[in-house]
């Protein structure tokens, strides 16, 4: 199924969950968090929230800032 | 007390006279943000010269934001992370950033930013004030970076944020504190600590900042773009460290004339 992650069309698989999105793109990364859809998925649901078609998802990781 | 023990004890008690913060202490009244340093080595440097005990960072899409080296460096450094939401032009934005980092960091600690201008970097007062009432509804410890408006001082202050944050000058611009007169209003406007940040050019500003009464400085660039960022960290700890005392050692009144330091009594003719 398609779905957006951090922009761009991406195609995943129909069992795909957060969790697994994390992983493929955000592994060797700490801290990480994602929003789905303009809402926050926390860690504990990671696991148990499966991607839809269409979904938005930003995966963001920390970065130097003022 | 002797006056080497008096010296002695008013230089450790003044120059470790805390901050509270958000219902913390901190005995280092600067606050560092972490952007625009050359590198991680130089970050590091600049931080462990500075003292500081709680720096901003930020979160970004996971493709473009450093990797956890950066984070390796922060935690050997054994400073706070305040997360901020740098970039945020909407109150609906900076909350989801905000949520978004408590998950990351998990800190509710966030230094609240509502950009309205990409030129200056000005905060957008309405979306501020809007993501700030939201955000302490919601368990947030709010520092608000804002204007140098007093009455917006006292609404973020009146909403319940833990600290209200004026711009000297731009983010960036190192103009420095461009309406002393507005900050030393907004500091006798709110009893919720007041930090300077944003505008900070050299160690004068933020002397400065701390003599009109604020309670700590928050500077990123004037350190990190500096030709030699971990003399300027120094640099800044002495000046914030200056002004906190001069501030409290209580300034002489300014005169519009002269008034001599040397006796006239007992003046030989010659």
């Amino acid at each position: 199924m398609k779905v957006s992650v951090n922009g761009t069309p991406t195609d995943v698989g129909e069992d795909a969950t957060v969790a697994t999105l994390v992983a493929a793109r955000a592994g060797g990364h700490d801290r990480v968090a994602v929003a789905r859809n303009g809402d926050v998925v926390p860690r504990s649901s990671w696991a148990d929230t499966r991607l839809t078609p269409g979904d938005r998802l930003e995966v963001l990781a920390p970065t130097a800032g003022g | 007390m002797s006056v080497p023990e008096v010296v002695t004890a008013l230089h450790h008690e003044e120059s470790t006279d805390p901050l509270l913060l958000g219902g913390e202490t901190f005995t280092s009244r600067l606050l560092l943000g972490t952007g625009g340093a050359p590198s991680l080595e130089s970050l590091e440097r600049a931080i462990r010269a500075s003292g500081t005990q709680l720096v901003t960072v930020a979160l970004r899409r996971v493709e473009a934001s450093s990797s956890g080296a950066m984070l390796e460096v922060l935690d050997r450094c054994g400073v706070r992370l305040l997360p901020n939401t740098a970039g945020c032009r909407t109150a609906r934005e900076a909350v989801l950033t905000a949520r978004l980092a408590r998950e990351a960091f998990g800190t509710p600690w966030v230094k609240l930013e509502v950009i309205g201008d990409e030129h200056t970097l000005l905060p957008d007062p309405i979306e501020l004030f809007d993501a700030a009432e939201q955000l302490v509804a919601d368990g947030f410890t709010v520092l608000a970076y804002t204007t140098d408006d007093p009455i917006l001082g006292r609404r973020l202050a009146d909403a319940g944020c833990a600290a209200v944050m004026p711009l000297g000058s731009p983010i960036g611009s190192g103009l420095g504190i461009r309406n002393p007169h507005n900050i030393a209003l907004l500091r006798d406007a709110v009893s919720v600590p007041v930090v300077l940040d944003a505008g900070i050019g050299t160690a004068s500003d933020a002397a400065l900042a701390m003599e009109l009464g604020c309670d700590a400085v928050l500077l990123a660039s004037a350190v990190t773009r500096a030709r030699e960022p971990e003399r300027m960290a120094l640099a800044m700890r002495h000046a914030v460290e200056a002004g906190r005392l001069a501030r409290g050692a209580g300034r002489i009144p300014r005169r519009w004339h002269a008034e001599a330091s040397t006796q006239m009594s007992g003046l030989p003719e010659l």
